[in-house]
């Protein structure tokens, strides 16, 4: 019964959501108020309908209903708890789900933190997000269904791929969707804006805050997916530029540049036109890709079953959705009117380039992620694109923008004198170069590339410092206190996610420069040096796991003849699928890892355990600062929406119009 | 002039939905092998029933498909019922070559499953394999009588493999 009633909970979430989707938006052009009033209780409604179908599948997994056709694919009764529950998204069916749950619960945000937003636009902005709630449902419905009956049922189920079973796949897909999803609320605001035809200030104001915050959540959503892959896949790397991680890391620089772009929208009512397509294309990136890990039309590592019917639909509904918006955008964007003038030096200008670097960063992952499929449709052969081309084009176009990331926020808006620019400047700069030139002789071997990293993690920490010390001497307040609490929290949440991205450069520079690595074949008893430490491996012990048979390495760590620890590297094979999996063994530092993970037994019988194993270890200095900087851009975000000038000026700003007084088509 | 340029994004768009559109009839695993076209990499390797070899020359003249196995192999298992009809029905021969494995666990692994093969050899070390570009098991070679490679199935053999493409080829070819 239950997984029927997700269904049919389902079904009239789609004709709330086809109502929600129609008649406001109608209402908007035909200022019926009560049509636009139908907005929020149709948004509510549908939400809580998704949420009650999500229910009934992780119901359903819970309580381990064989009948289900997709519970009997992915899950078994052996499996714990928190994986039923997590195996509610590891299948196709089961993501797309969380997808439309998170775009109803994003739209049910809306709802709750709009009262202030005028009803015609608030009923466009419901209306767009319930058109795209259309797709997905109908999509969910026609071609993914994921409350299929399995008949007979299956007496025990199959399992969720042994490589999901991980505390990861509880948080990643969550968080990474609730990024993804988010864009659609700046789309949707985006949509609203160019249908209304106001394009304002006001609009970035209430853009901004929806941004910043899906922003956040997909920052930290990859940086959980990269974290997965660097302790599960046992070979130490964290980034892979595998299409599905580039189809997450797009909208990302996308958000990066939009975020940066409304700041100049609000507060010099400039780069109109231009804000609007990032918000349309950052949505649309993550639509896009959706359709390239669901539609199978690239190889990747991460393979979802695919199937031709859902690549068709998904791409038919992406060019509604996408070629509806630039069409829209080709007939309106002409009529906002341009901003204000600004000179070359000036906070517009480094806005600016910041935007133009990481647009041509993000065209140039994305030419790399599809140029195979170009290729292979214009029958000129098939190719692999893989990290020697992302890492040649995308590190020298994040090297400017990051020197840029010094500069920019010490600009002031329109014109900055460049001798007062250069004096600020100077400090900073002698700080980057001592620090560059000194501290890889400090780590033991000095390298071109390993100085220019940290040159610019340094050039952003001291150009922080130089801009905080500003801020707090000429406020005019009393008491270092009162200085801080002068500024706002988003300057305290820029200057944080700026920190966030040194931190990162740092670990990135540290990882590549100095880490070290050995694939060894050892026996019981045999030991191997390795950067200053001891490795020795005291063979291997089998062991059950809940669902799982375990055999457990053990591998003593001494350095100068003392013992540190002692790692247990694991290789699991799963009872119903009769999959392996490796999981490594990490020791977790500030200044870096020890990592440790089990090969395969070396010999002639491989079920011989207790011979020799292929054992690799590494040494990844400074590697956590990777996904220490990721957490803190996104807490630096999370910090700058709870800034109060949002819900102050939104009510002030939304009284004035109102009252009629701001006809705001091209009034800048 | 100015809407042409507020058009850009859309019109790029576009040409992706093209390509887009295009790319969901490929697939992206399928990798061409250059073999095809070019004559068979030559053999002589003992069979797994004798000791005698068996060597490329013997083969010419006549159209076979060359079916790298394993006893190792679980995807074998897959497309192992079609090889048996395939056998019965008698319209093309079938030679196998047991890729990477230990004779007497092959020789055990037809007894239990049927034979299908008119004979096949024995890769221990696998270096015919590389020769041929194995890369994944099962692998399924179409050849025909001037032992020129004509085509090039990877992974398990399926009804419709056969039917559209391998059955059609092999009575093209044997004309």
């Amino acid at each position: 019964m239950i997984p029927e009633l997700g269904h049919f909970a389902l079904i009239v979430a789609l004709l709330t959501a086809i109502v929600q989707g129609t008649l406001p938006m109608l209402g908007a052009a035909m200022r019926e108020p009560r049509l636009m009033a139908l907005a929020r209780p149709a948004a509510r409604a549908q939400f809580l309908l998704v949420a009650l179908a999500f229910g009934c599948l992780a119901w359903s997994f819970v309580a381990n209903d064989f009948s289900v056709q997709n519970v009997a694919t992915n899950s078994n009764s052996e499996l714990p708890l928190h994986y039923r529950v997590a195996a509610t998204w590891g299948s196709h069916e089961g993501s797309l789900l969380l997808w439309t749950l998170m775009l109803g619960g994003w739209s049910f945000a809306v709802t709750l933190f709009s009262r202030n937003l005028p009803a015609p636009m608030l009923a466009r902005v419901i209306s767009v997000m319930g058109l795209v709630s259309v797709g997905f449902l109908l999509f969910l419905l026609f071609t993914s269904n994921p409350f299929e009956r399995l008949v007979p049922a299956a007496a025990e189920g199959r399992d969720l791929n042994p490589l999901l079973q991980d505390p990861g796949m509880v948080f990643h897909p969550p968080l990474l969707y609730m990024g993804y999803v988010g864009f659609s609320v700046a789309f949707s605001f985006a949509i609203a804006a160019l249908l209304g035809g106001r394009l304002d200030a006001t609009w970035a104001r209430w853009s901004r805050p929806w941004t910043t915050v899906a922003w956040s959540f997909l920052t930290v959503g990859i940086a959980l997916g990269s974290a997965w892959a660097y302790y599960t896949l046992g070979w130490g790397g964290w980034w892979f530029w595998d299409p599905v991680e580039n189809a997450s890391f797009m909208p990302w620089l996308t958000g990066t540049a939009l975020i940066h772009s409304l700041a100049v929208t609000e507060k010099r009512g400039a780069f109109k036109s231009w804000t609007v397509l990032l918000a349309i294309v950052a949505f649309s990136l993550s639509l896009l890709g959706t359709f390239l890990v669901r539609s199978g039309v690239l190889t990747s590592v991460h393979a979802f079953a695919t199937d031709p019917a859902r690549g068709v639909f998904i791409l038919v509904f992406l060019a509604i959705v996408i070629g509806g918006s630039l069409a829209l955008f080709a007939w309106r964007a002409g009529k906002v009117g341009l901003g204000g003038a600004f000179d070359l030096v000036s906070r517009e200008s480094m806005l600016l380039a910041n935007n133009v670097l990481l647009v041509v960063a993000l065209a140039s992952v994305l030419l790399g992620t599809l140029y195979p499929l170009f290729l292979d449709a214009l029958n000129l052969g098939k190719i692999s694109v893989g990290p020697p081309y992302f890492d040649t084009v995308f590190y020298p176009l994040m090297a400017p923008a990051a020197f840029l990331m010094g500069v920019g926020p010490l600009t002031r808006w329109t014109r900055t004198p460049l001798p007062e620019l250069a004096t600020r400047l100077r400090w900073a700069l002698g700080v980057a170069i001592v620090t560059a030139l000194i501290v890889p002789f400090l780590l033991g071997r000095w390298s071109l590339l390993v100085a220019f990293g940290l040159f610019l993690a340094f050039w952003i920490f001291a150009t922080t410092v130089v801009n905080l010390r500003q801020r707090l001497s000429s406020s005019p307040r009393h008491g270092l206190l009162a200085k801080l609490r002068a500024n706002s929290p988003s300057y305290y949440g820029m200057i944080l996610a700026h920190l966030g991205i040194g931190v990162f450069v740092v670990g990135v520079t540290l990882v590549k420069g100095y880490e070290v690595e050995k694939d060894v074949r050892l026996d019981t008893g045999e030991s191997v040096a390795l950067g200053g430490y001891d490795f020795k491996f005291l063979g291997v012990t089998p062991g059950p796991g809940p669902n799982y048979r375990a055999l457990t390495g053990s591998v003593e760590v001494r350095k100068d003849g003392r013992l540190i620890e002692t790692l247990a590297p694991e290789k699991r094979i799963y009872n119903a699928s009769g999959q392996t999996m490796t999981i490594a063994a990490i020791d977790t530092g500030f200044f870096g890892d020890r990592y440790v993970s089990l090969g395969e037994p070396v010999g002639t019988d491989p079920t011989k355990i207790d011979g020799a194993w292929g054992v690799r270890i590494y040494l990844k200095p400074f590697v956590d600062w990777i996904w220490m900087g990721a957490f803190l851009m996104a807490l630096g975000g999370f910090i700058a929406v709870s800034d109060r000038r949002y819900r102050l000026a939104l009510k002030t700003r939304a009284a004035r119009v109102f009252g009629g007084a701001v006809g705001n088509v091209g009034a800048d | 002039m100015k809407t042409v340029r507020w058009s850009i994004p859309l019109a790029i768009f576009v040409v992706l939905v093209g390509f887009l559109w295009v790319g969901l009839g490929r697939d992206p695993r399928e990798v061409p092998s250059p073999l095809i076209g070019k004559p068979a990499p030559s053999f002589a390797l003992p069979q797994i029933h004798s000791d005698k070899p068996l060597s490329t020359a013997e083969l010419t003249g006549k159209v076979y498909l060359l079916n790298v196995w394993a006893s190792w192999c679980v995807s074998c298992r897959v497309e192992h019922p079609l090889l048996l009809q395939l056998a019965q029905a008698k319209i093309v021969p079938v030679y196998g070559l047991d890729y990477k494995d230990n004779p007497d666990d092959g020789r055990a692994w037809l007894a239990q499953n049927g034979d299908p093969y008119t004979s096949s050899i024995v890769d221990l070390d696998g270096r015919v394999g590389i020769d041929y570009g194995v890369y994944g098991v099962p692998e399924t070679f179409v050849i025909d009588r001037s032992g020129i490679v004509r085509y090039k199935q990877i992974g398990p053999l399926s009804v419709e493999s056969l039917q559209q493409k391998i059955l059609p080829l092999v009575r093209e070819l044997q004309k």
